[in-house]
């Protein structure tokens, strides 16, 4: 009994000892979790599956985001990531230069008839308009006025084929630079997400049109989905049954960076 | 034989019987909260160094200003500086927030590196960390409340009663004047203190994590009306983190000032050193349902399953007036 006493007392002592260190120590020890291959933090990762399942399945497919009133619209639309890739892409530029008069929107991969889609062919399309709020992943939010074609309609003229699982967006903008080469930006997403009402090919924003620094001529708006899941100047949509021949394969130029795929909370 | 060897640390106190105390699920998720939170909070940090400003309402306001809180640099004639301006207060908060670091490696930052998980920016490692843990806090949650519905420790001592609100003046006065009694269960303002946590702060600041999710606030828009806008929400997500940092604060003062090996064995092993007055279980031949000590009778819920060993003799013969206790206990403070 002595002994077992005594074996607690070190034993909480240590406890206490190395729980101390651990504070003092500041958190540079958990620097490693940084590294996107290290096996811990795609151990970590795996809980993103779960909230993916959960929220699933605690969120019906159909449920709706908020819409608000004219009033909430107080400010312009926040430009952040991309805003302008008439910079750095001449094709974009060629694009712009003529108000996006040539710009064509491709939907391709497994769907049974390819379509291309001016931007006078997309206004021309029953439109939806929504006010809701953009949530960066920043943490900021911004109420704005979005117009668009609904993708699910786009979706259903091209006849998605039955093996498609996931809609992959492909922009023109190009990301990163420094020390890697840029890298084009593309995002995903589910067909749930892709099919949901309010997700539209959007063209307008507060009643004008789609500015270049918000992702002229046309951006996807996911409204249930953080802002990165929200791809701006997009020319492509494919439909696939897995991402992983993409950037680095996770599904996204931020996803390759370490974010979540998700992207819903 | 317990006596024989706690006896050099405090052979001159008289002491009160060895009770088991925390079951053995109340320990558990107590320690693997422990760790849950240190790394919810320091990577909560993280996330909110990627935008270090705190609003009310539905959005952030760039072209207007809804903002009660903003950490940042500042460039002013003495080089730059790192600002906090709290309600339109501004702060001069160099070294700490909005600029950090050394003078020839400065940081500008809003929380300070050694307050985040990673020390550098890194957002999605920040989110990669967060959420894995919010699993682990809602896991140990969820054992915790079926266990301590089970063996007594909700109803006994985090449950307020009638009688605690009546009791807590006086037992805030004892706490103010450092005497602690170690009883068999928590004392009144112990309640308030584990009540407060378990059944406003942490549902508080789940729900208003649940309110930042966009998928969330679609399926249930409840969330968004209840805490008057996403941005609020991210505010009171904030302040709850605050409340809970202090509560840590406490929490370890208090455990340092009541005693640390005797709270800290009994948040490991379970058993704990009651005072001097503690009532000795005369049941001890059922201990499957000891009774508690007197004016904690009622059985609770689902009846009391905590087991008590053979109690060693209270020099005071047990259930002695509480001021002897305290004379006993002074030692302490």
């Amino acid at each position: 009994m002595a002994e077992l006493i005594l074996n607690r007392r070190r034993l909480i002592g240590l406890g206490a000892a190395s729980g101390a260190s651990l504070v003092l120590a500041g958190c540079d020890q958990f620097d490693f979790l940084g590294q996107r291959s290290d096996p811990v933090r795609n151990f970590l990762e795996r809980a993103n599956q779960l909230t993916y399942a959960a929220q699933r399945a605690l969120v019906g497919d159909q449920a709706l985001a908020r819409e608000f009133a004219e009033s909430e619209i107080r400010q312009g639309q926040r430009p952040n990531g991309s805003t302008d890739p008439r910079s750095n892409v001449p094709e974009y530029s060629d694009l712009a230069a003529t108000d996006f008069a040539n710009y064509k929107l491709s939907i391709t991969g497994l769907v049974e008839t390819p379509k291309q889609y001016s931007l006078a062919e997309l206004r021309n399309m029953p439109s939806r308009t929504q006010i809701t709020r953009h949530d960066c992943v920043e943490g900021w939010s911004c109420i704005a006025k979005w117009t668009g074609v609904p993708l699910s309609r786009l979706l259903d003229e091209a006849r998605v084929k039955r093996a498609a699982k996931f809609v992959v967006y492909h922009c023109y903008d190009m990301m990163g630079g420094g020390l890697s080469p840029p890298v084009p930006y593309y995002e995903s997403s589910d067909l749930i997400d892709a099919f949901h009402p309010q997700t539209i090919a959007a063209y307008g924003l507060n009643g004008g049109a789609l500015p270049i620094e918000n992702g002229a001529p046309m951006r996807i708006r996911i409204e249930r989905a953080l802002g990165y899941k929200q791809p701006k100047y997009v020319h492509t949509i494919e439909l696939v049954d897995g991402f992983s021949q993409y950037g680095l394969g996770q599904g996204g130029y931020w996803e390759d960076n370490g974010y979540d795929w998700y992207g819903g909370i | 034989m317990a006596s024989i060897t706690d006896g050099a640390l405090a052979e001159t106190k008289p002491k009160g019987p060895l009770v088991y105390r925390q079951a053995i699920l109340t320990r558990v998720t107590h320690w693997v909260w422990a760790i849950a939170m240190f790394f919810l909070l320091l990577s909560g940090l993280q996330i909110w160094n990627a935008h270090p400003a705190l609003y009310i309402g539905q959005q952030s306001g760039f072209a207007f200003d809804n903002a009660i809180l903003r950490i940042g640099a500042e460039n002013t004639d003495a080089g730059p500086r790192g600002f906090t301006t709290l309600f339109g207060q501004k702060f001069d908060t160099t070294g700490v927030l909005g600029m950090s670091g050394s003078a020839t490696q400065p940081n500008f930052v809003g929380f300070p590196d050694w307050a985040t998980i990673p020390s550098f920016r890194d957002l999605a490692t920040g989110r990669v960390v967060h959420f894995f843990f919010v699993w682990v806090f809602l896991g140990a949650i969820a054992i915790w409340l079926v266990s301590s519905l089970f063996n007594g420790h909700l109803w006994r001592d985090v449950i307020l009663k009638p009688r605690d609100l009546r009791d807590l003046p006086r037992d805030i006065w004892d706490h103010l004047r450092f005497r602690f009694h170690h009883g068999r269960t928590y004392t009144p303002l112990q309640k308030v203190a584990y009540f407060g946590v378990f059944f406003i702060l942490f549902p508080l600041i789940i729900l208003t994590g649940l309110t930042m999710s966009p998928t969330m606030d679609a399926g249930w828009p409840w969330l968004v009306d209840v805490f008057g806008g996403r941005q609020t929400a991210r505010t009171i997500h904030f302040v709850v983190m605050l409340l809970l940092v202090l509560f840590f604060v406490v929490h370890i003062v208090m455990v340092l000032l009541a005693g640390p090996i005797n709270e800290l064995r009994s948040m490991i092993t379970g058993y704990y050193r009651t005072s001097p007055d503690t009532e000795p279980d005369t049941r001890s031949l059922h201990p499957a349902s000891l009774p508690l000590e007197g004016r904690e009778r009622g059985r609770g819920w689902f009846g009391d399953r905590r087991q008590t060993p053979t109690p060693s003799p209270s020099p005071q013969g047990g259930g002695g007036p509480a001021t002897q206790a305290q004379e006993g206990e002074k030692s302490n403070g």
